[in-house]
């Protein structure tokens, strides 16, 4: 069956080269990097090598790259690091369109005696910064605000929010793993002191991820055991995933201009045929505050599982914030944030692209996606009318 | 991925009787945008009273679609009275099971026909005040919704409450008042049956002793309530456990007399003589 592959920030294709690199560290190069003898040596100086490709990317130092196993690890590692780290502060900042990694573990210290403040976010699903401001109190220990949403794509000003963090005297922690790899990034002159990022976001493979700790930042390891990463993270390397993980970000930083320029254009195209192919359509998000391969549409009166459930017989991957395919019964907690109508709140779709996308894919999608909206409303009792009804009432209530 | 058997997927992507019925005899709406989901459905009867046309709307997931396409199915050629015995099982095993998680849809399917049905009778759509309480303010759901389904399908936590009805799925601020509502059915039903087991073995009634009985009780607690409409019943015949009445005045032309037949005349025999009963309406 054909395949195109529309759900990138669900996860990604391991890269041809990526895979390449790693081979030779499951089968020849199996020594432990912790081991005196020179077999287990030359495995640390290949991971000293990825922890260099990483840092270059982000911008970092590679004396403050973690590997983790994941980007849920470096979440609850660089909240759970801090709040260790400073027993006195029982209170962190967070917003209210996180990934759960870092909203379902708020959720968790809310109920373990912390004190947690989610910060709202306007229509567009930007981030209401005087909120922020009077958020932060003098026993905030860490304020974790994501780089950019997996949702919408939707990019928040990170380093303005890092000067609000730096004049209250608090850390900043951000989830950066939809941008890593996306969009450029440059540590060395930043705000940020914590940084998460995830391997199969950017063509590395599942089960790796690594968080940046920036030098003088007093940190307690998440997980407790040998002296890996520096006393910051025990547990035996997961080598080829390293790796992985470094030829992943030096091609990512070689693909940078790609991202950019062609990811960006066929994500427009895409964006902009749809919404002029298919009635009562809208973008959820920020029209230009957004990752160049997002983009997140809702489709009044259907609803997501369904479109997903079309799209897939047409051999289209992508994803929707329903309630349906939340795995809850409430559609997704981002755009009920954001204040998407509850006409348009189910129905909502998300396509991500990679640099493997072709314009074939853009225009595969196109041609595909406004029949089954129409297929559906057709199948729906709701439609433009009953909207007109709602408003007028709502004029002649006075709302 | 999607846990469905093909026969969901069939009427998903091929739902039946999809549109609507001009003139329609009876309508049955649940659900809202809102919600996530909704149904309306829509009935046209042939002169025998069965169902002869059906169409429906549907906004909500692949599993809503495909069951209210395969109610649809169910429903043709049916009186209403056969069809409203379809419970949101029967839909379920129809399309081969539903996932855990969706057999909200199916218990919409069967809540559209109950609506329907009582659209059609002529009873109100909206739900009389002693509906219940709402407990679960983000579906909007009652301890008498949720009590119902409870009961209905021997559910035991309120992770099966939530895939029934809805109730408990959102904020989950409602978990206890939910948990409550599970431990009171479950206490109450086990009372019950120890005091069922205590009364018998109850006495059968001779044939004289129950025509006797069921001429009191209507003399006693039916045919008041019926007068003070300007209607009234007559007793025809009794054959075992059938009851032959005949309306009378106002119930004659009553669009619900129906309802009335069942939740009354029906209910208040079973009460007071045996609960074999069966009321039939017929004419005199």
């Amino acid at each position: 069956m054909k395949v195109v592959y529309a759900d990138n920030n669900a996860t990604t294709r391991v890269a041809p080269e990526v895979v390449d690199a790693m081979l030779p560290y499951f089968t020849e190069y199996y020594g432990n990097p912790s081991s005196m003898h020179t077999f287990g040596g030359q495995v640390a100086k290949k991971m000293d090598v990825a922890r260099q490709q990483v840092a270059e990317l982000v911008g970092a130092d590679p004396v403050e790259i973690v590997f983790t196993s994941c980007g849920t690890e470096s979440d609850n590692a660089a909240i759970w690091g801090i709040l260790r780290a400073n027993p006195r502060k029982r209170h962190i900042v967070i917003t209210r369109v996180e990934h759960p990694a870092v909203y379902n573990l708020g959720k968790y210290l809310a109920q373990s005696g912390y004190h947690v403040t989610e910060v709202g976010v306007d229509s567009n699903g930007m981030l209401n910064l005087d909120e922020l401001s009077d958020a932060i109190r003098e026993d905030t220990a860490i304020v974790s605000i994501m780089y950019a949403n997996n949702e919408t794509g939707v990019i928040f000003p990170i380093e303005e929010i890092g000067h609000i963090v730096k004049s209250k005297g608090s850390v900043l922690h951000t989830d950066a793993v939809q941008a890593v790899g996306k969009i450029p990034i440059n540590l060395s002159k930043s705000t940020i002191d914590l940084l998460t990022l995830s391997g199969h976001k950017l063509h590395a493979p599942k089960g790796v991820g690594a968080l940046f700790v920036r030098k003088g930042i007093t940190f307690a390891p998440f997980i407790v055991g040998g002296h890996q990463e520096k006393n910051r993270r025990g547990g035996t390397e997961n080598v080829p995933s390293i790796v992985g993980l470094g030829k992943a970000c030096e091609l990512a930083k070689n693909y940078m201009d790609k991202e950019l320029t062609q990811v960006k254009h066929f994500r427009d195209k895409l964006e902009g045929e749809i919404l002029e192919k298919a009635p009562d359509a809208r973008l959820n998000g920020h029209k230009t505050h957004r990752l160049p391969n997002t983009t997140n549409l809702s489709f009044e009166f259907v609803e997501g599982e369904a479109i997903l459930l079309l799209l897939n017989e047409k051999g289209i991957c992508a994803s929707s914030g329903s309630a349906c395919t939340s795995g809850s019964l409430e559609p997704s907690h981002v755009l009920r944030a954001m204040g998407v109508p509850f006409t348009a709140v189910h129905g909502s779709v998300r396509l991500s692209l990679s640099r493997y996308n072709t314009i074939e894919d853009v225009h595969y999608i196109i041609e595909h996606l406004p029949p089954i909206i129409r297929r559906l409303r057709e199948i729906s009792p709701y439609g433009r009318e009953m909207k007109m009804k709602e408003q007028a009432s709502r004029v002649s209530a006075g709302i | 991925m999607w846990d469905y058997s093909e026969k969901v997927k069939e009427h998903f992507f091929h739902p039946r009787n999809v549109g609507e019925i001009e003139n329609p005899d009876a309508v049955g709406e649940v659900g809202s945008l809102a919600c996530g989901d909704a149904l309306k459905l829509m009935l046209k009867l042939d002169r025998s009273g069965r169902i002869a046309d059906v169409k429906f709307k549907t906004f909500g997931c692949g599993s809503a679609i495909a069951s209210a396409s395969a109610l649809t199915e169910m429903v043709k050629g049916k009186t209403l009275d056969e069809a409203g015995k379809i419970t949101d099982n029967d839909i379920a095993e129809y399309l081969d099971g539903l996932p855990e998680q969706k057999m909200h849809c199916s218990v919409m399917g069967r809540e559209a026909l109950e609506a329907a049905i009582a659209n059609y009778q002529g009873v109100k759509i909206e739900k009389p005040v002693d509906e219940g309480t709402i407990v679960c303010k983000c579906f909007g759901v009652t301890d008498n919704k949720i009590a119902h389904e409870v009961r209905e399908h021997k559910l035991t936590t309120i992770e099966q409450v939530t895939n029934f009805c809805k109730a408990g799925g959102g904020c989950g601020s409602c978990h206890p008042q939910i948990q409550a509502i599970i431990d009171e059915v479950w206490q109450k039903e086990k009372e019950k049956t120890i005091f069922e087991m205590a009364r018998k073995p109850v006495k059968k009634l001779t044939n004289i002793q129950k025509v006797k009985l069921i001429q009191e009780t209507i003399e006693r607690d039916i045919r008041p309530t019926l007068q003070s409409d300007g209607g009234d019943i007559e007793l025809i015949d009794i054959d075992g456990d059938r009851v032959m009445v005949s309306f009378r005045g106002s119930c004659v032309e009553c669009p619900s007399s129906k309802v009335t037949l069942k939740s009354t005349v029906e209910a208040k025999l079973r009460e007071f003589v045996t609960d074999t009963l069966i009321v039939e309406e017929v004419a005199s």
